[in-house]
């Protein structure tokens, strides 16, 4: 860290060029510079906080996922087995678990991403009220996610008394379903869908609101129509947007852990990892499994956000 | 203008033009007025849950639990008495009041390990400050199960279990990474020679942060603020994990909140209500910037 003459600011070339110029410290030089510790040291707090608490519990989970460990047999602790990973692959309902997360995943991410580009396209038009729609848009997004849960539970699924049965009874239908008991994962994936839509919805009007204008008019003086312009202008700009808009999304949702609990409580095949992780921990106390679990779900997350994290640097560089 | 050499055709032609024009307009104002209409309906679709929350919270239990839903019931608070405990004795204040100090501490940590972090990562930026971005970023994508068993025996054996402050350290962590991200691109908006100048004038980092970089970018602190308040206020899966009792918090709360004996419905709308009102103001109130908090700064 000798050369820290260059300007904060500068642009990546300058800064490639100057690297060149300069000779390449040693490795001393570089640790006991005292111009570098000043730059790292407001950035010190932040990180060796974030490292103890996030890193080194994950390490342990590692190690625990290895174990042989179960609160009430204390004395049969061992290190140094796959059964933990086995069981997770192998047991039906475990297996289960593993599936609906990847399904539960997959369908509210493309559900609300697909729900959430056509409301933002039409939100991206001049019409009366349009801050108040947008604002009636966000509000799901701004209900504590347990309370929405129970809301969705008891107010709206509840079969003697709920809206829908309610409405079905209004218009004049026989049928009055059990909504949660009849489809349990539906039931769970629609009312995520309602929760995560304005979240999608936000980052593809943000991304439609981005669109370069001359580019739009020009493509209007020149006669394009308006399919034409929505297939070679907004869509090869809106990719981004709807990459990082899902990948998100599936960072969040595949953690989804509300919902599950307060709604079904994990019966009927809708435990998802995160609520089995947590039965696993806290009902089973079996430590050695719940962290395969978590390891399981941290895999998952890792091949998303390999994605993410490129998608993010895209944007990332253009600012 | 080219009229004047060729008259007729071209008169033609921009007749046809304007023609083309208007159709064009007309088209895409009733393509608006269209739009529009779709636009509430689906609005109004998406906000009718949580306008029934709130309808039914103002109903009396006997009202709230009819098929069909009686819309026009008389209003009455009883809901939010019963809430408040009025019949059971049990408060609600411990958990709202728990809730409150994880996310408001949490949140004031958060910005105070923030504010010198996106200092170092924008305005004065270490060498491979993108990887030290990226880290951040890589925590947040690190799920909470994943260190939920450590952090669960730790508390066991350190005796922290039910404690509220272990809770609101552990929501510090979750959301750093968020306000670094936030923060930075909020600094990187700041003109350098406002740094020059402050630097020519002597002053150090302290100086310069509470001077310069706090005052403008204070906005930017709120809406990061809101932003953290929001997602500690909401966090279920740790504080289940890791509080019961005396440090539960509003959501842990609301979980058992529901027993199977009687009506209860105006009584959990008027508890959803009641605590999703503070999520609801800080969303509003951050409203221009939650895109930016939400896509960790990437979306602007």
């Amino acid at each position: 860290m000798a050369t820290t003459t260059a300007t904060p600011l500068d642009t990546k070339a300058e800064a490639k060029a100057a690297k060149k110029k300069e000779p390449k410290p040693s490795f001393n030089e570089r640790w006991l510079d005292k111009k570098g510790w000043i730059r790292r040291f407001p950035l010190l707090p932040a990180l060796v906080f974030t490292i103890i608490l996030t890193q080194i519990p994950f390490v342990a989970t590692i190690i625990i996922s290895f174990m042989n460990w179960e609160a009430q047999n204390p004395t049969e602790i061992a290190f140094g087995t796959l059964d933990n990973y086995v069981q997770v692959f192998t047991d039906p309902a475990l297996r289960s678990s593993v599936f609906f997360t990847i399904v539960l995943t997959v369908t509210v991410v493309l559900v609300s991403l697909a729900l959430g580009l056509g409301i933002s396209l039409l939100l991206n038009r001049k019409f009366f009220g349009r801050g108040a729609v947008r604002t009636m848009m966000i509000t799901p997004f701004l209900i504590v996610p347990v309370a929405a849960a129970l809301l969705w539970k008891h107010a709206i699924y509840n079969p003697v008394y709920g809206l829908l049965n309610g409405l079905l009874t209004l218009v004049g239908a026989e049928a009055q379903p059990d909504w949660i008991t009849e489809f349990p994962r539906l039931a769970i994936e629609v009312q995520l869908i309602w929760y995560w839509t304005p979240f999608m919805t936000l980052i593809l009007l943000a991304g439609l609101q981005s669109r370069p204008g001359d580019i739009l008019e020009a493509a209007n003086v020149d006669g394009a129509s308006a399919w034409q312009t929505f297939r070679f202008i907004t869509m090869p700009h809106m990719r981004r947007y709807l990459e990082l808009g899902g990948l998100l999304g599936s960072i969040y949702v595949i953690q989804t852990f509300d919902t599950v609990f307060v709604m079904t409580a994990g019966s009927l095949g809708t435990a998802n990892l995160p609520f089995t992780v947590y039965e696993t921990l806290y009902s089973a106390q079996n430590y050695g499994l719940a962290s395969a679990q978590g390891v399981v779900v941290v895999i998952f997350s890792i091949a998303i956000a390999t994605f993410l994290l490129r998608t993010v640097s895209t944007l990332f560089e253009e600012s | 203008m080219t009229s004047a050499l060729a008259p007729a055709p071209s008169k033609l032609a921009a007749e046809r033009k304007k023609s083309s024009e208007r159709g064009r307009r007309l088209g895409s104002r009733g393509g608006n007025i269209a739009a529009g209409i779709a636009a509430w309906a689906i609005g109004i679709l998406f906000v009718f849950p949580v306008f029934f929350m709130v309808l039914t919270s103002l109903h009396s239990e006997v009202n709230a639990s009819t098929n069909p839903p009686s819309f026009f019931a008389p209003l009455t608070l009883d809901g939010y008495r019963e809430f408040f405990g009025a019949s059971s004795g049990a408060s609600p204040w411990p958990p709202l009041i728990n809730s409150a100090t994880a996310s408001i501490i949490s949140t004031i940590l958060v910005i105070l390990l923030a504010i010198p972090a996106a200092y170092a990562l924008s305005v004065k930026p270490i060498k491979k400050w993108t990887d030290a971005m990226f880290f951040f970023l890589s925590t947040k994508m690190l799920p909470a199960v994943a260190g939920l068993l450590p952090l669960y025996i730790i508390a066991r054996y350190l005796g922290l279990l039910d404690n509220i402050n272990y809770l609101l350290i552990l929501y510090t962590a979750m959301n750093l990474p968020i306000a670094v991200w936030m923060m930075r691109s909020f600094l990187a908006d700041i003109p350098v020679e406002l740094f020059e100048a402050a630097a020519i004038d002597g002053a150090g980092l302290i100086r310069t942060l509470r001077s310069i970089i706090v005052p403008i970018i204070s906005p930017g602190i709120a809406a990061t603020a809101l932003i953290c308040f929001i997602f500690a206020w909401n966090e279920l899966l740790l504080a289940n994990t890791l509080t019961s009792v005396i440090a539960g918090t509003a959501p842990v709360f609301l979980t058992s909140f529901v027993t199977s004996q009687g009506l209860f419905l105006a009584k959990v709308c008027a508890a959803a209500t009641i605590v999703s009102l503070p999520v609801i103001i800080a969303g509003f109130a951050a409203q221009d910037k939650l895109v930016q908090g939400l896509s960790l700064g990437a979306v602007k």
